[in-house]
């Protein structure tokens, strides 16, 4: 049985847990003020939450998934404090600090391109597409370390089915949020914004490609893009693009953000083959977060089963 | 300035300070603060450490003929060994958790990776310059043909210099930054020398030394 979240509350009216959390001192703030004493310190942190709490609120009415791993996953601390997300800067412990202040309300996502009813989503809406699934993926990334994550969120197909895409449609665009002055670190990335990503239509419609808008059982903190994202679980994470705000389907084979910076070293599809090197190390190997030996990398990252099908007959080192 | 340089003391001020990096890193391990990928963030700051004091060493042959300060040379032994002591436990996070310890495995990475081959080239190239750094070896070799030897450190420092770069993927503002700097002392050098060449008449010049 499914159980859709209530619809009556919209995305903006839930309390972010930081705010919830410090309640109290909320009343307070607002009583110091109200009787025109100085509340300024306990505003300001208020206004500017420390490294570790995350504006994230709770997501109810979580359904388990077919699709989740029986592995463990990795502790929340690790997965909100080593991220790649250039915007925010290249250091892996940037991402945490530098994007507290990010906003992501209002958010809408426009999808368009190749589909008879192109339309704008906003989060309230997308929030309500279908029931949200707590997926638990693992995630490898090409720089050769790997999470596994409860990620939330549904089929990406079951919003591609709303806007029908037309015959035409044999690709899907993906763009992230830019703008310089909220993300003035991005000057330093040495690649290009806004970043942008692709999948071949029948990889975008596959039931494991997710749109997540969560994790571990909250909305998606900052540096893990929120409010609204992609996950690819069998390629490497540069795929799963974060922070979306517009989905396009098209004829032709997208542009793609680290393709562009180098496509020797990162190819349009980057499927996870532990036989494909990167031309500057070895894809062979992975260390997941918390281990201190390297693991065998899987084919499609362990999801060959659901995926090889998509590749019969493609030379997987040619199109890497 | 140079009683303080000159003192017994301040030998033992340095060598305690160098060790900091290390101890530091002992701390954090121990209180389990090395982030999320503790082997990475191991690897990562014992090769910064070790470009570091590649750098602290070659700076000190400029830095004692612009301020005429030679009592500096005191200290470019000890730094020099400690480049050597950074690289090693570098060399180490690499070996143990990357490679498992397995020879073979390592050997496939150096001939297959430009970035290991580089690193592991700078490595080996600084081994016999910490084995050459006594007074003993020094007599055994003449001042001549140590000196010479241990010019091998320019080239271990350009291929950390280099290693770095080829591992990052697109920001390279570090490795250019270090980069800058080891470029900036290999050159006053070759500056030094080319300067000193004109003064000398051409019988020498075959004999003089780039120090």
């Amino acid at each position: 049985m499914l159980i859709r979240p209530k619809p009556d509350l919209t995305y903006a009216d839930i309390t972010p847990r930081s705010v919830y959390f410090n309640r109290r001192e909320v009343l307070r703030a607002m009583g110091i003020a109200g009787v025109g004493l100085a509340g300024g310190k306990i505003l300001s942190s208020l206004a500017f939450p420390g490294q570790t709490a995350l504006a994230t609120s709770k997501l109810s009415g979580l359904v388990k998934s077919p699709f989740s791993t029986t592995e463990k996953p990795n502790s929340i601390e690790d997965v909100t404090h080593y991220n790649n997300y250039y915007e925010f800067g290249t250091d892996k412990s940037d991402p945490a600090k530098k994007s507290q202040n990010f906003r992501t309300s209002p958010w809408s996502v426009s999808v368009e391109g190749e589909v008879a009813k192109p339309r704008k989503f906003s989060m309230d809406e997308i929030l309500k597409l279908a029931p949200l699934e707590e997926r638990i993926y693992r995630h490898r990334c090409v720089e050769r370390w790997s999470i596994v994550v409860p990620w939330i969120g549904f089929s990406l197909s079951t919003l591609a089915k709303l806007v029908e895409p037309t015959s035409k449609a044999q690709y899907v665009a993906f763009q992230t949020f830019f703008d310089p002055t909220q993300m003035p670190e991005a000057k330093y990335g040495g690649i290009d914004f806004p970043y942008v990503e692709g999948l071949r239509l029948d990889e975008a419609m596959h039931p494991l490609t997710m749109l997540c808008v969560g994790m571990y059982g909250e909305t998606l903190p900052n540096q893990d893009g929120a409010p609204v994202r992609i996950v690819v679980p069998w390629k490497y994470g540069y795929k799963s693009i974060k922070s979306i705000v517009k989905i396009r389907f098209q004829q032709k084979e997208p542009p793609t953000t680290w393709n562009r910076y180098s496509s020797e070293e990162y190819g349009f599809y980057s499927n996870v083959n532990p036989a494909v090197d990167h031309p500057r190390w070895s894809q062979a190997t992975e260390r997941r977060l918390g281990e201190i030996f390297r693991r065998n990398t899987l084919l499609f990252n362990g999801y060959g089963d659901q995926v090889a099908s998509l590749y019969n007959g493609m030379d997987l080192k040619k199109y890497h | 300035m140079r009683a303080i340089l000159s003192s017994k003391w301040t030998k033992v001020a340095v060598f305690v300070f160098c060790l900091v990096p290390f101890l530091v890193l002992v701390g954090r391990t121990l209180r389990g603060q090395l982030g999320a990928n503790p082997v990475e963030f191991l690897q990562h700051a014992t090769g910064d450490w070790t470009l570091r004091f590649l750098i602290f060493t070659l700076s000190i042959t400029p830095l004692r003929k612009l301020l005429r300060l030679p009592e500096l040379i005191r200290f470019r032994r000890m730094l020099g060994l400690f480049a050597f002591f950074y690289v090693c436990l570098h060399f180490i996070t690499y070996i143990g958790p990357d490679q498992s310890f397995s020879l073979t495995g390592m050997w496939q990475d150096i001939a297959k990776r430009r970035f290991i081959t580089v690193g592991f080239l700078g490595f080996l190239l600084l081994i016999p310059l910490a084995v050459t750094s006594t007074a003993g070896w020094i007599r055994r070799l003449g001042g001549k043909r140590w000196q010479a030897l241990h010019r091998a450190i320019y080239v271990a420092a350009v291929c950390g210099v280099i290693h770095y770069y080829w591992l990052v993927k697109s920001d390279v503002r570090e490795p250019l930054f270090y980069g800058a700097i080891v470029a900036i002392l290999l050159l006053w050098r070759l500056g030094d020398w080319l300067i000193k060449r004109g003064k000398r008449a051409p019988a020498q010049v075959a004999a003089a030394g780039i120090s």
